[in-house]
C-alpha cells in the first residue's frame, strides 16, 4: 500500500452531535473508534443550532409525553416519516437530554431548578431543552470534552473522497488531511455516516463551507439508497441585509419568545392563511397568540409558530406580491414586546443574546428597538441515507447514517428542535450498531486498486493547473442555478433545464485545475468537493421533478396541492450498474394501529 | 462598491510576507468576505479556515491590522479605509500556511484536564436541581467558541512561549466552568497551580479584551481561581490546619 493505513473497529465521519454521540457509544460498546471530521473538532454545523432540542420531558407542561411528541413529529413530516424513528425519537429523547446534563451540559433552569423548556414551531407544548439561543454549542462542547476522554482518536481537517468495499460490505474509507494534503487509508469493521447535510448546494444557506453533501453522495457512489432528497427545509427566518450575511439563521425562538413577521403594510401576514390541519391548535387573534408565548396553557399557538416549509412560503408569497421589505424579506418584530413587558430590552437580550449580538454586529440593527429583515434560507435536507429504524444501518451492510445524513425522521418536513434531538438518539444508535456490527463481523480486506483510483481522481486538478475551470466559480454558478430553478417554489419546466446545466456544470467539474501545491490548498479542496454537490443537485432535482405535488418542504408551482397518490411511497436514488441515477417509489411500510391510534387521539 | 488594498500574510510553516491584493467591497462586507473574495478570484490557493460566518464556531481567527480578531465579525467599514488592511496568521500558534495556524496544542491541553464528575442525582429520576442563578456564571463561560484569540493576546504564550507550563486564558476559563459548575466534584485546585501554571497570568486583562463573545475572563474566571489557589497553599491559617490536621 502506498499510503499509511489507520485501524478501527468503528469508523465514524463527521464529528457535530450525531457523530460525537456515535463515537461516545461506540467506544462505551469496546470498539476502537476513529472520528474523521473535515474541520477542527468543536466547529461542526451543530455549533450553529441555536433553539433547543426537542423533548417530551413535561417539565413546564405537564400534558406532554412522548406521544404527543410522535405524533407533532409525524404531522410536521405529512405522514412521509418512517414512523418507527419517529417512535423512537420521541421515547428516547429525554434520556439523551438528561444524559447530556450528566456529562456537563447547563441548560437553563425551570423556577424549581429543572430543564427549562421552550415553544417551537410545530410542537404542541413547549418542548425544548435549551441554552439561550446557543443550545447547539452547549451540545456540541459537552460531547467533545465527554468524549476526548474516551480514548477515541479524532483526526480533524479530514475530508473522505471514497469509501471503500469488499464483496460484502463497507470497511473503510480513503480520506487526505487539509494540512499537508496527504492521502491516508482508514481500515475499520464499520462505517457511520453523520457528515450533515448538503446546503451548500444553494447560494443562500445557513450552512458553512462544509456541507456539500459528501455523505450522501460517497454512499450513493458506494452503492446505498438515497431518500427523501426532494425535501431541502427552506428555513423561514435567514438574515437578507447587508448581502454578504445573507442567509445567516436568525432562530425561530425569536417567534418562541413572541417575535411576529409583519409585511411592509404592517400587517400580520400568518394570520390570512392557517392550514386546514393546525387550525384547531393555531390562535385566531394576536392576544391569544402573545398569551401562548408567555406560557398560558389554554391558549394555542399564533401562526408565526406553524411549520417551517408554509412559513417560509407565507414569507415568500408576500415578498413576490410586492409587500416585502425593502431587501427582498419581511420584518420580524421581538422589540413590540416592550407594549407588553416591562424591561423587555433586557428580556431579549437575555432570552436571545446571540441574536442581539449578531444584528448589531453584522446589521447595525438594535433588535430590542427595531424589526429584523428576515427571509428563508437553505437549512437542512430532511432526506438522506436510506437507514434502517432501530439499527440506522443502511442497505450496505457495515455501513450507518446518523444525524442530518440518515433519511427517515423528519419526513417531508422537519420541526425545529428535532435535529439537536435527532443527532444523541440516533446518533447513540448508530454507534451501538455500529460496534456490534463490527464485534460480530471480523477483519476486512482492502482493495488497492479502489485507494489508488480515488487518490489519482482526487489529484487531477493539479494536472490540469491554475488554467482550468476555476473551481469556486463552477461551484458558484451551480449555487445560483439550484437557488433559481430548484428553490423553494418549483415547476417542471425549470427543474428539467437545472438537469441541461447540471450537466454541463460537471463537464466544468471534470476541467476544474488548481495551482500551487498540496497543503492547505482550498482551492483543491473546492474542486473535490464538487463532485459531491453535482451527485446530490442532481439527485434533489431528479426526485422533485418525480413528486408532481406540494407537500411538506416540496412546493410545486406546477402542482399546488397534495395529491393522495403521492402520499404512500418515498422516493429513493440509488447508482445503477451503469452509472446513471436511477428513482423509484418504495412503499410507506403501514403503521402499526396502536400508532395509528396516537395519531387519532391526538388529531 | 468601493475598492479596497489588502495585505495578506502568505507562506508556509513561517516561511513568507504580505501580498497585496486589491478588491471590491460593498455594504455590510466583513474581513472574511474580502478573503474569499481574493481567493475566489485572485488566489485560489490561499488558505484560511471558517465554517459558520456568524460568530458561533470559533474558526476564522486572525490579526486584522494588529489585532485578534475573528474575521467573520470584523466589518471593514468600521477599519480605515485610507491604509491598507492587514491580515495575518495568529501569531502565538505554529503557523501552517498564509492564515492557517496548529492549534493542535490547545486540544492536547484539554485532554489533560480532569472530566467533568457529577454529584449523585437529586432526585430518584437521576436528574439533578439547579436554580438558573446559580448556573449563571457558569453559563457565562459556556459560551466560550474556542477561538483561541485569548491565547494568540495572551503574552505569557505569545512572548514567553510558556506552552509547556501555563494553559492559558481558555483553559482557566475552561477550568472555572468545571470548578464553578454546581454539580462537579472534582477538585482541580492542586493543577491549577502546578502543571497549569496559574500564577503566571498577571491580570493585564488582554485576554477579555479580545473575547468576541464578552467573557469576563480575567474578573470572573482566572480571579476567582487565583483566590482558590491562594486559600489552599498561601493563606496562613489554613496552612497550619492543614499541618495539624495532617490533610
Amino acid at each position: 500500500m502506498q499510503f499509511p493505513v489507520i485501524d478501527h473497529d468503528v469508523l465514524v465521519i463527521g464529528a457535530g452531535g450525531a457523530g460525537l454521540r456515535a463515537a461516545i457509544e461506540a467506544s462505551a460498546q469496546g470498539a476502537t473508534v476513529g472520528v474523521l471530521t473535515k474541520s477542527l473538532l468543536g466547529k461542526a454545523h451543530t455549533v450553529m443550532a441555536e433553539g433547543g432540542m426537542a423533548a417530551a420531558m413535561a417539565n413546564v407542561d405537564d400534558r406532554d409525553n412522548w406521544r404527543v411528541h410522535f405524533a407533532d413529529t409525524m404531522r410536521g413530516g405529512q405522514y412521509l416519516n418512517n414512523w418507527r424513528m419517529a417512535e423512537l425519537h420521541a421515547k428516547e429523547a429525554p434520556d439523551r437530554v438528561r444524559e447530556l446534563e450528566a456529562w456537563g451540559a447547563v441548560f437553563d433552569r425551570t423556577k424549581d431548578g429543572r430543564i427549562l423548556q421552550r415553544n417551537f414551531g410545530g410542537h404542541r407544548y413547549p418542548r425544548l431543552a435549551h441554552v439561550g439561543d446557543r443550545t447547539g454549542l452547549e451540545m456540541i462542547r459537552t460531547l467533545q470534552d465527554h468524549g476526548v476522554h474516551r480514548g477515541i482518536d479524532v483526526h480533524m481537517e479530514h475530508t473522505v473522497i471514497a469509501l471503500l468495499k469488499d464483496d460484502t460490505r463497507v470497511v473503510g474509507c480513503v480520506a487526505y488531511d487539509r494540512e499537508r494534503g496527504r492521502f491516508k487509508v482508514y481500515r475499520s469493521k464499520a462505517v457511520v455516516m453523520a457528515t450533515g447535510g448538503l446546503g451548500r448546494a444553494y447560494r443562500v444557506t445557513s450552512n458553512s463551507w462544509e456541507y456539500t453533501g459528501d455523505g450522501y453522495a460517497l454512499a450513493y457512489d458506494a452503492g446505498a439508497a438515497l431518500q427523501d432528497l426532494e425535501f431541502i427545509q427552506f428555513h423561514p427566518t435567514g438574515m437578507v441585509w447587508p448581502p454578504s450575511v445573507q442567509g445567516i439563521l436568525v432562530t425561530e425562538g425569536v417567534r418562541g419568545e413572541g417575535g411576529i413577521l409583519l409585511n411592509k403594510e404592517g400587517r400580520r401576514f400568518m394570520f390570512d392563511d392557517i392550514p386546514d390541519n393546525y387550525k384547531n391548535q393555531t390562535a385566531d387573534n394576536e392576544e391569544e397568540g402573545w398569551r401562548y408565548t408567555q406560557g398560558d396553557k389554554s391558549a394555542r399557538r399564533p401562526p408565526e409558530l406553524l411549520t417551517r416549509d408554509h412559513v417560509a412560503r407565507c414569507i415568500n408569497r408576500e415578498v413576490k406580491a410586492g409587500r416585502g421589505s425593502p431587501h427582498g424579506g419581511v420584518f420580524l418584530d421581538i422589540a413590540w414586546i416592550k407594549k407588553k413587558l416591562p424591561n423587555a430590552a433586557e428580556h431579549i437580550k437575555r432570552k436571545l443574546p446571540s441574536m442581539y449580538h449578531q444584528f448589531k454586529q453584522l446589521a447595525n440593527l438594535d433588535i430590542t428597538a427595531e424589526p429584523m429583515e428576515v427571509g428563508p434560507t437553505t437549512h437542512y435536507t430532511m432526506g438522506g441515507i436510506r437507514v434502517e429504524g432501530d439499527s440506522q444501518m443502511s442497505n450496505l451492510p457495515g455501513l450507518f447514517a446518523a444525524g442530518e445524513a440518515a433519511a427517515g425522521l423528519h419526513g417531508a418536513n422537519r420541526l425545529g428542535g428535532n435535529s439537536l434531538s435527532d443527532l444523541v438518539v440516533f446518533g447513540k444508535r448508530a454507534g451501538e450498531y455500529a460496534a456490534a456490527f463490527a464485534k460480530a463481523n471480523g477483519a476486512v480486506r482492502i482493495d488497492e486498486r479502489q485507494v489508488d483510483d480515488a487518490a489519482k481522481r482526487a489529484l487531477a486538478p493539479f494536472d490540469r493547473g491554475p488554467s482550468g475551470e476555476n473551481p469556486y466559480l463552477v461551484q458558484y454558478d451551480l449555487q445560483a442555478m439550484m437557488q433559481d430553478l430548484v428553490g423553494i417554489v418549483r415547476q417542471e419546466s425549470e427543474m428539467v433545464e437545472a438537469l441541461g446545466h447540471i450537466a454541463k456544470l460537471r463537464e466544468r467539474a471534470a476541467r476544474a485545475g488548481v495551482g500551487g501545491n498540496r497543503e492547505y490548498n482550498n482551492g483543491w479542496h473546492t474542486a473535490i468537493d464538487l463532485h459531491c454537490l453535482l451527485t446530490v443537485s442532481e439527485a434533489i432535482t431528479r426526485a422533485a421533478i418525480e413528486r408532481k405535488e406540494s407537500r411538506g418542504a416540496q412546493f410545486r408551482e406546477d402542482f399546488p396541492a397534495k395529491s393522495d397518490a403521492y402520499s404512500a411511497f418515498n422516493l429513493v436514488i440509488q447508482k445503477a450498474s451503469d452509472g446513471a441515477m436511477t428513482l423509484h417509489r418504495v412503499p410507506l411500510q403501514p403503521l402499526p394501529p396502536e400508532l395509528l391510534q396516537v395519531i387519532e387521539e391526538n388529531k | 462598491m468601493a475598492t479596497l488594498t489588502f495585505q495578506i500574510w502568505r507562506g508556509q510553516n513561517g516561511q513568507g510576507g504580505f501580498q497585496e491584493y486589491r478588491e471590491e467591497v460593498g455594504e455590510g462586507m466583513v474581513v472574511l468576505d474580502a478573503v474569499h473574495a481574493i481567493q475566489a478570484k485572485q488566489a485560489n490557493d490561499l488558505a484560511c479556515r471558517w465554517n459558520c460566518k456568524a460568530g458561533k464556531c470559533g474558526s476564522c481567527s486572525a490579526e486584522i491590522n494588529g489585532h485578534p480578531k475573528l474575521m467573520c465579525m470584523t466589518r471593514l467599514d468600521q477599519l480605515p479605509a485610507d491604509q491598507p488592511i492587514t491580515i495575518e496568521p495568529m501569531r502565538t500558534f505554529p503557523h501552517v500556511k498564509d492564515l492557517v495556524t496548529d492549534v493542535s496544542w490547545n486540544f492536547e491541553v484539554k485532554k489533560r484536564m480532569k472530566a467533568f464528575t457529577p454529584r449523585k442525582p437529586d432526585a430518584p429520576d437521576g436528574t439533578w436541581r439547579m436554580q438558573q442563578e446559580d448556573i449563571d456564571r457558569v453559563q457565562e463561560f459556556r459560551k466560550c467558541i474556542e477561538c483561541y484569540l485569548c491565547q494568540d493576546v495572551c503574552h505569557v504564550l505569545r512572548d514567553h512561549h510558556k506552552h509547556s507550563e501555563f494553559i492559558g486564558p481558555r483553559f482557566l476559563v475552561h477550568a472555572a466552568a468545571l470548578e464553578m459548575h454546581p454539580l462537579d466534584t472534582v477538585d482541580r485546585v492542586a493543577e491549577l497551580k502546578e502543571e497549569f501554571g496559574i500564577g503566571y497570568c498577571n491580570i493585564t486583562k488582554c485576554c477579555t479584551k479580545v473575547c468576541p463573545e464578552h467573557i469576563t475572563i480575567t474578573d470572573n474566571a482566572i480571579i476567582p481561581l487565583k483566590e482558590r489557589v491562594v486559600d489552599r497553599f498561601y493563606d496562613p491559617i489554613s496552612k497550619l490546619l492543614r499541618v495539624i490536621t495532617g490533610r
